[in-house]
């Protein structure tokens, strides 16, 4: 019963055609078809939030997806947001404020986070805290991950009211 | 873990749906992400996944005071809505408690409420509002009250071949009040305990995470003060225990949301 499917989508950018079994999770197929290892594998059902990607601008859970239900979507991945310097301000902030210690959840935790600050509007702590109350940290207890998020929103918004982006 | 082998068909019409949806071993894909999950840890082993995305259940209408809402509307479409918010408010109370924005992006409500979880918020919300589901298949559609939709634990009013398309509510009159409570360990878990109320002509406590289908409090719902629906609840609940709380502790709980939803219906919006 399970037949290999054709499917065609552009990630990052690029147009990607190939065959896929129906089981085959998005976030396995962009790591071992396509190699993009960036976004990781954690709990496989939904709950930890490492393997966080965009699919049509939005985000979504890869292992809550199979790659035939992405055919003809636009995913984007860690590795495509981290080159185009999308996540820049994101990186740098994390860095400086030591956001991450083992950095397992990440990829998907700046996937997140770059989702609501894409949302460009002020937002309080807790709002931060609930949009990433579905990305699982086990080392830093959020605290700096919450300051940094909100340093790059506060910078961002503050630049467009001076006018320069 | 690794989802099972199983076959994948897209339908692009109603009636191949109906069709595909009929065959054993077939279950039905939306949004996916109550499904996918189970496929994941070996729950669920269908032959055939139906996905559905394709169909044009996505429409969002009012006529006659009626607000229909198609089965592929997103959580994430329902907390962006202008007229879910202005004609069903419990519904975009509610959907703030379904998970997270990840989540939100690609689950359904026709998902949420095909599937019944008794911890759901859609579910309970429905019976709240004295909404009627829209199941179709091959020979047309029919209406049918959530109070009857939600038949046990994950069993609907559903027959194979059928899926649920859309939800038909009650546009919220101005005299009419409703608010979705819910307690969860962390923002977006599944819920301890919820409660979606209701109060026009009648009012209507329901409780989500209560039993094996939305638990409608019929006693509280009909006391005269908050006083004596909090004693009636007593009668109305049995919540059945889960691995972090005991019956004992959702019961007061639920009284404590009870107290906190009269508070909210008897003053003025």
């Amino acid at each position: 019963m399970d037949h290999a499917l054709d499917i065609t989508l552009t990630v990052n950018g690029t147009p990607v055609s190939r065959s896929v079994a129906p089981r085959q999770h998005l976030v396995d197929f962009l790591r071992e078809e396509l190699g993009l290892t960036g976004t990781h594998v954690g709990c496989e059902h939904g709950v930890c939030g490492a393997c966080t990607l965009r699919v049509d601008g939005d985000i979504v859970r890869g292992c809550l997806m199979l790659a035939v239900q992405a055919n003809g979507c636009r995913v984007e991945t860690i590795e495509g947001l981290s080159d185009s310097k999308e996540l820049a301000p994101l990186q740098k902030a994390f860095h400086e404020r030591n956001a991450l210690q083992c950095g397992f959840c990440t990829p998907g935790m700046l996937m997140a986070a770059q989702d609501l600050v894409g949302q460009k509007r002020m937002v309080t702590r807790d709002e931060i805290r609930v949009h990433i109350s579905g990305n699982y940290c086990r080392c830093t207890g959020y605290q700096a991950i919450v300051d940094a998020i909100e340093a790059v929103i506060q910078t961002e918004l503050s630049e467009e009211t001076h006018g320069k982006s | 873990m690794k989802a099972p082998s199983f076959a994948y068909a897209k339908p692009q019409s109603p009636a191949e749906a109906f069709e595909l949806a009929r065959r054993p071993g077939a279950k039905v894909l939306a949004g996916g992400q109550s499904l996918i999950p189970a496929l994941n840890m070996r729950l669920s082993q269908p032959e055939l996944l139906v996905d559905i995305s394709g169909l044009p259940f996505r429409e969002i209408s009012l006529e006659q005071g009626v607000l229909r809402i198609g089965a592929l509307v997103t959580h994430s479409e329902i907390e962006k809505s202008e007229e879910i918010a202005r004609h069903a408010p419990l519904l975009a109370e509610a959907v703030r408690h379904v998970a997270h924005p990840a989540i939100r992006n690609r689950g359904t409500l026709g998902g949420s409420i095909a599937l019944a979880d008794p911890a759901a918020e859609y579910p309970a919300c429905m019976v709240a509002l004295d909404a009627s589901i829209a199941v179709a298949g091959a020979g047309g559609e029919r209406l049918v009250k959530a109070h009857q939709f939600f038949k046990g634990l994950f069993e609907v009013d559903l027959a194979p071949g059928e899926l649920v398309v859309a939800v038909e509510v009650p546009a919220q009159l101005k005299d009419q009040r409703s608010v979705f409570l819910e307690l969860a360990r962390r923002h977006g878990d599944y819920a301890i305990i919820g409660l979606a109320a209701y109060k026009g002509k009648s009012t209507r406590f329901v409780f989500c995470g209560a039993g094996p289908t939305p638990v409608l409090a019929k006693q509280a719902s009909a006391a005269p003060d908050v006083d004596t629906a909090i004693s009636l609840l007593d009668k109305d609940l049995e919540p059945p225990a889960d691995l972090y709380s005991s019956s004992a502790t959702k019961l007061h709980l639920a009284k404590v949301l009870l107290k906190r939803a009269w508070t909210t219906l008897s003053t003025s919006p």
